[in-house]
């Protein structure tokens, strides 16, 4: 088991190292520093001095892997390559476009983010297993029936609807709590309350209809019959039972989202003006804000090789039958 | 000299490719039972007629719409050009659907109009004959421009177009029934009569009854939507004053080519390196493995972000690779299409993996090598037909979540082309107007209720088909 978990801690580098690459490839090979100053500087008719001037304000001036005209290891170092993409693995991610550090906006924006995915996640998990035991609980009757259809039609419903509705009707006919906006400390809540209900509400759908499947599945096998003949009542059997043992293809999809959680909702977050991590990547894309969408991609894609392992390790507590080799 | 000129778009294209690949497809399982068998378990199924029937009204209206030409204009000052020279196209691309409804897209009005109206939707200062100026709500230049009186004459209009729509819905509807149940009919070899019965009671064969049922409810919806269109805005008008009705037409090819060609685009290198690293083994499979795994790290709306981002760049910096916007627009709808591909063919490449692992080790498979029969030829012959039922399932599987996915990326900015019509660009614009008091809410509700009907059809059809075509689900 240790030796999976070293395994696996040094195959994240590697992937990280492809990931790196890839934005690497992405950013700056299939669109030279030069075409983006173009679209930057906006005008078509820009002068090569403004071109210029905007890549060397920004570091984008040096050759792009190897530079020939550096001395010992700076022919590696003052590359871009090495300033844009290898300095991330430290978590040095520059200046966004706009002059601020990264680093520290990525800091600072955690919390909301954090503050408002956490509750929709754990709040999301438990009404949608609880529907989907219930639903398992009434199997094979109108109820059940009811429930499935519920969910088809909920998991066709547009995101953005539920957003934009919850908004309209909680917000601007019921007015019970502000449209958008943060607060600091306790006062935030006002604002979370809305955007976590609405979270839990748009992915109850898809989800419920998920789980009632691996529970149905479980509640069909032999252990579970046993149980119920031995005098357990159908819910201390899905409790005890059922439940139990469906956690592990439920983990599966699960563990893996929370180091992502970090990342918050894009879509939520800028409909909510939460000032989360969300909101941060949604400006910068629609800023054209290359830097921090590079970072973004980055963290990303170490929170999700942090999920994957986590995953891993969960399934040895859950299920002792599995081991890691 | 006027005329058109016929324009293939990429998409177009790929569309009418994927479906003369479906009719193919069919016509060549006809003598594979086990695929005959599964097509018939998803044509008894009445949720699964019901769901084709509503896809089948949307991809009509998306296949009209794929239809494109340009117009050929007259040739200014006189002078005769020859007649492939491109220069005297029109620069708008059209498509059957607008010509069709070339009444919707024409009749543009100022600015918004509630569905129904005969007035524009805000006060304007007009102008009186004698130069008076007064506040009040100006009269729509199409909408319910033939009522002399409309405060008396607009509900009794109304409601003698709906009942018109509502006849000729029922005539259309009859008639259809009658060519199906005389088709019916034919093909069983029995007298009409036997063919109305049989199908009425749902009995033998596919469930007849619910096409006819849900083509019913759909026509009595076209009709009286068809009928009010000729005069009124139904679904009222937008912003700049586009028939709402007509945008969400427009729409539907929008959201089918995101939801088909994105995964067909893929579809070959998720097959090719799935079955390779199942077959193979070794660095091949590690190869392959390390690639998809890189990919599926990377948060999808993050990779789709810089790809787009980047493509666009390429796009703004290379305007002489496109004649017409219609066409940028279409290049870019491609590479949408492509880019989101990109993040979801590793899921299909994951699945085909597994499934040809399992394969290669029956007895089959096995005597075919053993035979010496090549890897190539094992793969196409052997593998390949026993994995398209996981292909077709992956396909219509993913078809309603990238519709829904559209419409998220166009709001976020990072979606199909501004001046590409879509569900996405649709409530991205109208967003902004739920803010105005009263309300703009029916381009709004209008593009969520044609996308709910869509992809709620697109769910229950996937749906019904995993059922039929996953062995282990039966």
């Amino acid at each position: 088991m240790f030796a999976y978990i070293v395994r696996r801690l040094l195959y994240a580098p590697l992937i990280l190292i492809g990931v790196n690459l890839l934005t690497f490839a992405l950013f700056f090979v299939v669109n030279t520093p030069d075409d983006m100053a173009r679209m930057q500087l906006g005008a078509k008719r820009v002068t090569p001095e403004a071109i210029e001037r905007w890549k060397v304000e920004r570091g984008y001036d040096k050759p792009l892997l190897f530079n020939a005209g550096a001395e010992g290891t700076d022919t590696l170092t003052r590359t871009i390559f090495f300033e844009k993409s290898l300095r991330m693995f430290v978590f040095d991610f520059g200046r966004a476009d706009d002059g601020r550090d990264i680093a520290s906006e990525i800091q600072s924006r955690m919390g909301p983010s954090l503050a408002i995915a956490l509750p929709t996640f754990v709040l999301g998990l438990l009404v949608t297993v609880s529907f989907a035991l219930l639903l398992v609980f009434f199997r094979a009757s109108y109820l059940d029936f009811a429930g499935v259809v519920l969910c088809v039609a909920m998991m066709s419903i547009s995101g953005l609807f539920y957003i934009i509705g919850g908004q309209w009707l909680v917000s601007k006919i019921w007015h019970l709590v502000p449209i958008s906006g943060y607060g600091g400390g306790l006062d935030a809540s006002r604002f979370l309350v809305l955007p976590v209900v609405i979270g839990v509400i748009a992915g109850i759908g898809g989800s419920a209809r998920w789980y009632r499947t691996i529970f149905l599945e479980e509640a069909g096998k032999d252990y579970v019959r046993t149980a119920r003949a031995k005098g357990l009542s159908e819910l201390q059997a899905l409790f005890r039972h059922v439940l139990k043992n469906a956690m592990i293809p439920i983990l599966t999809g699960v563990v893996v989202v929370i180091p992502s959680l970090f990342m918050g909702s894009l879509i939520t977050e800028s409909f909510f003006g939460i000032p989360g991590l969300g909101s941060y990547t949604i400006d910068a894309i629609n800023a054209q804000d290359f830097p921090v969408v590079r970072a973004m991609v980055f963290i990303g894609s170490l929170l999700y090789i942090v999920g994957l392992i986590l995953t891993d390790l969960s399934y040895t507590l859950v299920d002792p039958r599995v081991r890691l080799e | 000299m006027t005329g058109i000129q016929p324009l293939v778009l990429w998409t177009d294209l790929l569309l009418f490719g994927l479906l003369a690949c479906a009719l193919l497809a069919g016509w060549s399982v006809r003598r594979s039972e086990p695929m005959r068998a599964a097509w018939r378990r998803v044509g008894e199924s009445r949720v699964g007629m019901t769901s084709l029937t509503v896809l089948m009204v949307f991809l009509l209206v998306g296949l009209m719409d794929s239809l494109h030409y340009r117009e050929r204009l007259a040739p200014a000052g006189g002078e005769q050009l020859a007649a492939d020279d491109r220069r005297q196209l029109s620069t708008e691309v059209r498509s059957a659907l607008d010509a069709m409804a070339a009444p919707l897209r024409t009749r543009v009005e100022k600015t918004y109009s509630a569905p129904l109206a005969y007035q524009l939707f805000a006060r304007q200062t007009v102008e009186g004959p004698d130069g008076s100026q007064k506040r009040e709500f100006p009269r729509l230049k199409h909408g319910g421009a033939d009522l002399k009186y409309p405060e008396q004459e607009l509900d009794g209009d109304i409601v003698g177009r709906i009942g018109m729509g509502l006849a000729v819905a029922a005539v259309a509807w009859m008639v259809f029934a009658a060519v199906l149940v005389k088709v019916v009919a034919m093909s069983r070899r029995v007298p009409a009569g036997a063919a109305w019965r049989a199908i009425w009671r749902g009995k033998g064969g596919p469930a007849w009854r619910a096409v006819l049922a849900t083509l019913g409810v759909m026509l009595l919806l076209i009709g009286p939507l068809a009928a009010l269109a000729t005069e009124y805005h139904v679904f009222g008008t937008d912003k700049v004053g586009q028939d709402v009705l007509f945008l969400t037409l427009k729409s539907i090819r929008t959201a089918l080519v995101i939801g088909t060609l994105t995964t067909l685009v893929t579809l070959p290198l998720a097959v090719a390196l799935g079955i390779m690293a199942g077959y193979l083994g070794g660095w091949v499979d590690d190869l392959i493995q390390y690639i998809y795994t890189v990919l599926n790290s990377i948060p999808g709306v993050l990779l789709i972000a810089a790809a787009v981002l980047m493509m666009q760049v390429v796009i703004d910096t290379h305007p002489e690779w496109f004649e017409t916007a219609a066409e940028r627009a279409d290049a870019r709808l491609l590479a949408l299409c492509l880019i989101l591909g990109m993040t979801s063919w590793t899921g299909l490449c994951r699945l085909l993996r597994g499934e040809t692992l399992k394969l290669r080790e029956l007895e089959y498979v096995q005597a075919a090598r053993a035979f010496g029969v090549s890897t190539t030829r094992i793969l196409a012959r052997h593998v390949l037909p026993n994995l398209m039922h996981l292909v077709l399932i992956a396909l219509v599987m993913d078809f309603s979540g990238l519709v829904l996915a559209e419409a998220v990326l166009s709001y976020v900015g990072i979606g199909v082309d501004p001046g590409t019509v879509s569900f996405g660009t649709m409530i991205n614009a109208a967003r902004m107007e739920l803010a105005r008091e009263p309300m703009v809410w029916w381009s709004l509700v209008a593009a969520f209720i044609f996308m709910f009907v869509l992809v709620l059809a697109a769910n229950l059809f996937a749906d019904v088909v995993r059922d039929a075509f996953d062995p282990r689900a039966s």
